[in-house]
This record gives C-alpha cells, sequence and structure tokens, in this order.
C-alpha cells in the first residue's frame, strides 16, 4: 500500500500587500511507498512546509488530491489522523508540564487512557532514554532532550506513518546524529514510514528516497545516488576575489562550464584532481582556496536550480 | 470514556495545571477589581443612595462581573501564546474534535474565574449582602453563565488575534467599556437615549443585572430587566460565544495557518 499519494497539488494564499496569490504549490505528484525514509529537500520558500502542513493534515488541500494510507486528506482526515504522527518545526511541548503529562495528555487527544496509556508511556519513555526525566518540567529540559520526546510522544500512539518538519532546527551536530539514528532505527524496528523536510543535504543523504523541491515545484526524485549521478565526475569550487571574471577566463582558456554560485567558481567535470593545478597555474595570485569533492545533494540542487540550498529568499520563512 | 469528553478533560486539566504552577497569575485578575472596589466604592459612598444601599453594596456584583471579565478573558489569552509554539497546532492534527479544544479552553476559563471570584464572593456578608442557600445556587449559575461566556469572548478574539498587545488593547477598547456600561457603575434609570440603547444591547448588562436580583431583591433600582429575561440572555450568550469559537476553530483548516 502507499503511505501517500498525491495527484496535481496546489495551493495559493493572498500575499500581503500584493494584489497576486503567492503559489506556494504548483502541482505536486508523489508516491511514497510504505516502510521508507523519505526526504523534502528545498530551501525555505520551496514549499516543502506547505506540503507538510497539508501532509500533517493542518491544511485541507485545496486543489488536486492528497491521500494518507487511502484516506482521503479532504473527506476523511480524521481517519488519516490515527494512523499519523507529527513532529513540528516549532515545539509543541507545554513546557510547563512534566515530561509525562505532555505524553499522558497526548495520549487522551488520541483516545488513550488508564493503564495501557501507562504501559505505552512507560515504554516510549525507555525506549528513548526517557525514564529518569519523566517527572522534570520540559522547560528544564535541554534542546535535544526535548526533541526526544517530542519524538516520544509521536511515537505514542503507534503511528504507521511519522511526519517530521524541519527536524533538527536548533539541535547541535551530536544531538542531529542522535536523531536520525533514531529515525532509521525505528524505520528497521517498527516498519515505519517516515516523512521528513529539511534544507540539509546530508539529511536528504539520509533518506532512501527524496524529492528536490523548489519554488513550489518537484525538480527531480529518486534515491540520494540516482540524484547524484546527475552530475558526473568531481566537483570543483574555487574562491577567488572576482569570480565572475575568473569563470569567464576559465571558460575562455580550457573550454569547461563553469558557473558562479555563492560567490565562488563551480565547474563540474571528470578528473577533477588534474583540472586544478592546470587552474592555479594559469591565474596566478587569483585563487583563494580550491575544494574539491564527489557531488552532494547539495550540488544536484544547485544543477537544478542554480541557487544553494542556503540562499533561501528570506521574508518567505514559512516556505 | 467517549471521545470528545477524554480529550475536553485533558485539555481542561492541562488549564488548571498550568495556572497552578503560574503564580503570579493567581492574584492577577483578581486583585485590580478588588481595589477599585474598595476605592470608588468607600469614595461614592456619601454621594450614592439608592433603595437602603450604599455604593459599596452597589457596586459588588459589578466588580464580581469585572473580577469574572479579567480571570475568564486572560485565561483564554494562552491561546495566542498555543498558537504560536506548536502545541495547539499538535493538538489540532489530532483526532479529538475540534470542539475539545473549545469546550477545554472555556470550561477552563470559567474554572479559573470561578476560583478567583469566589473568594471574593464569600466575603459578601461582610459588606451587609446576605446569601440564602437558593439565592447563592442561583448566583453561581449565573456566575457559571458569565464566566463560560466571557472565556468563549477571549477565546475567538485570542483566536483571531495574533499578539498579545492586541489582546489587551481589545480587552481596553472593547470588553471593559462594555463593562462600564453595564449597570456595574450606576442604575440603569434615567439614562440618555443613546446610552440606554446601548445598555440594552449590552450582555454585561444582564449578567450584572441578574446578579443585582440575587444580591438585593428588595433595593432592585428602575429600569432592571426581569430576572427570566436575565436567565434567557445569559444562556444565550454562552450558546453563541460557544459557537462562535467552534466556528472559528474549525475555519483554520481552509486557510493558511
Amino acid at each position: 500500500m502507499l503511505a501517500i499519494e498525491t495527484w496535481d497539488l496546489r495551493y495559493s494564499y493572498p500575499a500581503k500587500g500584493k494584489s497576486k496569490e503567492v503559489q506556494a504549490l504548483k502541482g505536486i505528484n508523489l508516491l511514497v511507498s510504505e516502510g521508507e525514509i523519505f526526504g523534502f529537500l528545498g530551501p525555505n520558500g520551496s514549499g516543502k512546509t506547505t506540503l507538510f502542513k497539508i501532509l500533517s493534515t493542518l491544511v485541507a488541500p485545496p486543489s488536486g488530491s492528497a491521500s494518507i494510507f487511502e484516506h482521503d486528506l479532504r473527506t476523511d482526515a480524521d481517519e488519516a489522523r490515527k494512523l499519523i504522527g507529527v513532529v513540528f518545526q516549532h515545539p509543541s511541548l507545554d513546557k510547563k508540564l512534566t515530561v509525562t503529562e505532555n505524553l499522558r495528555h497526548h495520549g487522551n487527544l488520541y483516545g488513550m487512557d488508564g493503564d495501557s496509556l501507562k504501559k505505552n508511556i512507560t515504554r516510549q519513555l525507555e525506549v528513548f532514554g526517557l525514564a529518569d526525566r519523566r517527572d522534570e518540567y520540559v522547560e528544564t529540559l535541554s534542546g535535544g532532550l526535548r526533541r526526544r520526546v517530542e519524538l516520544a510522544k509521536a511515537l505514542l500512539t503507534s503511528p504507521k506513518l511519522l511526519i517530521l518538519d524541519e527536524p533538527s532546527t536548533g539541535l547541535d551536530p551530536s544531538a542531529r546524529r542522535e536523531l536520525w539514528d533514531a529515525i532509521v532505527g525505528l524505520k528497521k524496528s517498527a516498519g515505519l514510514t517516515v516523512v521528513v523536510t529539511t534544507h540539509l543535504g546530508d539529511e536528504g543523504d539520509r533518506c532512501d528516497s527524496l524529492v528536490i523541491m523548489n519554488e513550489g515545484r518537484v525538480m527531480s526524485a529518486g534515491s540520494p545516488a540516482k540524484l547524484k549521478s546527475l552530475i558526473g565526475g568531481d566537483v570543483i569550487a574555487i574562491h577567488c576575489d572576482a569570480p565572475e571574471d575568473l569563470s569567464e577566463k576559465i571558460r575562455d582558456k580550457f573550454g569547461a562550464a563553469p558557473s558562479v554560485v555563492a560567490g565562488a567558481v563551480r565547474i563540474e567535470l571528470a578528473r577533477g584532481h588534474e583540472f586544478i593545478p592546470k587552474v592555479v597555474e594559469a591565474f596566478p595570485g587569483q585563487v583563494r582556496a580550491v575544494t574539491l569533492g564527489k557531488p552532494a545533494l547539495e550540488d544536484v540542487f544547485i544543477r537544478l536550480t542554480g541557487k544553494t540550498l542556503g540562499s533561501a529568499e528570506l521574508g518567505r520563512a514559512d516556505g | 470514556m467517549d471521545r470528545l469528553l477524554l480529550a475536553s478533560v485533558s485539555l481542561w486539566r492541562r488549564e488548571m495545571v498550568r495556572f497552578y504552577r503560574d503564580k503570579p497569575r493567581v492574584i492577577g485578575g483578581l486583585v485590580p477589581p478588588v481595589i477599585f472596589w474598595i476605592f470608588i466604592g468607600s469614595g461614592l459612598k456619601g454621594s450614592f443612595h439608592m433603595g437602603g444601599l450604599d455604593y459599596s453594596q452597589y457596586f459588588y456584583p459589578g466588580t464580581l462581573v469585572l473580577i469574572f471579565l479579567f480571570t475568564a478573558v486572560f485565561s483564554t489569552m494562552t491561546v495566542i501564546e498555543d498558537r504560536k509554539e506548536g502545541f495547539l497546532q499538535s493538538v489540532l492534527v489530532s483526532p479529538a474534535p475540534r470542539s475539545a479544544v473549545v469546550i477545554g479552553k472555556l470550561f477552563g476559563g470559567a474554572s479559573l474565574a470561578f476560583m478567583q471570584g469566589l473568594p471574593f464572593l464569600a466575603a459578601a456578608p461582610l459588606v451587609g449582602i446576605e446569601l440564602h442557600p437558593d439565592t447563592l445556587m442561583l448566583s453561581l449559575l449565573v456566575l457559571f453563565g458569565v464566566a463560560f461566556s466571557l472565556s468563549g469572548i477571549g477565546f475567538v478574539l485570542a483566536w483571531v488575534i495574533d499578539s498579545t498587545q492586541g489582546f489587551h488593547a481589545v480587552m481596553n477598547m472593547g470588553l471593559v467599556p462594555l463593562w462600564l456600561v453595564s449597570g456595574a457603575l450606576f442604575p440603569l434609570s434615567n439614562l440618555p437615549g443613546w446610552l440606554d440603547v446601548i445598555v440594552k444591547i449590552n450582555p454585561l448588562t444582564y449578567c450584572v443585572a441578574a446578579l443585582q436580583w440575587e444580591f438585593f431583591p428588595q433595593n432592585t433600582g428602575a429600569g432592571l430587566p426581569p430576572f427570566w429575561i436575565c436567565a434567557v440572555v445569559i444562556a444565550l450568550f454562552c450558546a453563541v460565544t460557544f459557537a462562535l469559537a467552534v466556528w472559528v476553530t474549525g475555519r483554520g483548516r481552509d486557510q493558511h495557518v
């Protein structure tokens, strides 16, 4: 069974102070299989958060269709809700309540109560290593621990699909790694389907498949390896003081196809290590630093859109 | 247990726990009205006479309504906070009916208003207002209606307004003036025509009037609407604000939230 299916999903909303509507989604078709980790990779403003809001049932799909385990999100959202666990980008825990109180409240909302709820809470707290924190107020916990409570809360109701919006926001690298280890572990142990939005290429790498999104459209889809194979060979980035100028000179002299992205000259080509000394010798004094790498998802994004994942348009924070 | 009830009780309990843990709030809604009552009541004592009532007695039911107004409406201000944090979103994507959110908050607001208003009500005999068991029961019922409907108004406002500053502004410019012209401060007889109209369409008028009927049945001034009308208006006020609150929560799903 498909965990998620959307067809020609569109979403627009009136922009503040402008007569034209903002088109946040411009026709999204998605097929997410059961049991996979599926990522939406894109910068702020790419539409991934709007997509998250629709899939988490916060917003009804206005045009096109979306269903979760064959429950249509427009007509049958309540059935879908029972099958979804949601982790929001903003903390959804009540800071003035203890860890246990938060989980109990959450269980109550899903119709769980009594001894079975108690047992479930205890089990979740053990799974996430929170047993000794159970009676602490959430406001006293660190960011990493809070995320773990969020995850424990979302999984308390034994969902078949876990949806996370930028789950590593505000986490330090080790807490991020821990979170992803937990997500991958859950997929393996519980057969959970996981959908995650992110603007970080390395998080995309941990997905089984992903879509690259930009300005409300899906630019490309597939496994990380397949997406990276769009770029042959290596990726060279040359940092210099006048990237436009240098880019032109490299094109003239070597016939390569450089581009300027985020203030650096970027060249995709095979056997990059042989090319670097030639460039450095040809333009003495102009090169400040050179990096050589295998293509990353960020490079795929740059290839598809001409901009970096971090170059989000500010002011469209809801992307 | 029924799903709606379970979710509503859980949300109500959260309001109670939060209130208990947020100590300054415990006195915040109670103290200002009591100070008004002491100062204004004492200040006008010499110049006000209505039947056998002095001003601190006359002003008593109005002060109670003000305490309920402050506490009930301010308790729903947490809706703004809940919307900004992910808490409310997390409730909205759960299978719990949206009316559970409203019921939990409104009964929460009403309970908090009661907890803060009751000590003042208990002090009534000290100023010579006698409460018999039957009038006390009716007064409590009226006060519940007042607390519930005012929480409903607060809920709707908090849902629509996205800043606490804006909420305070509406409270001070909209609700407090309504209270001023509810008969809480002055009797409703011999008012200029325009004011009389405002008084008559103001639901708070009927809240204050119902309490005046209970507190001093012998001394109600001219122009007070009959008790049964007050009861009907308060019941309608509850129903309308509740319906409005449920409607406003359902509206969000078709919008960009």
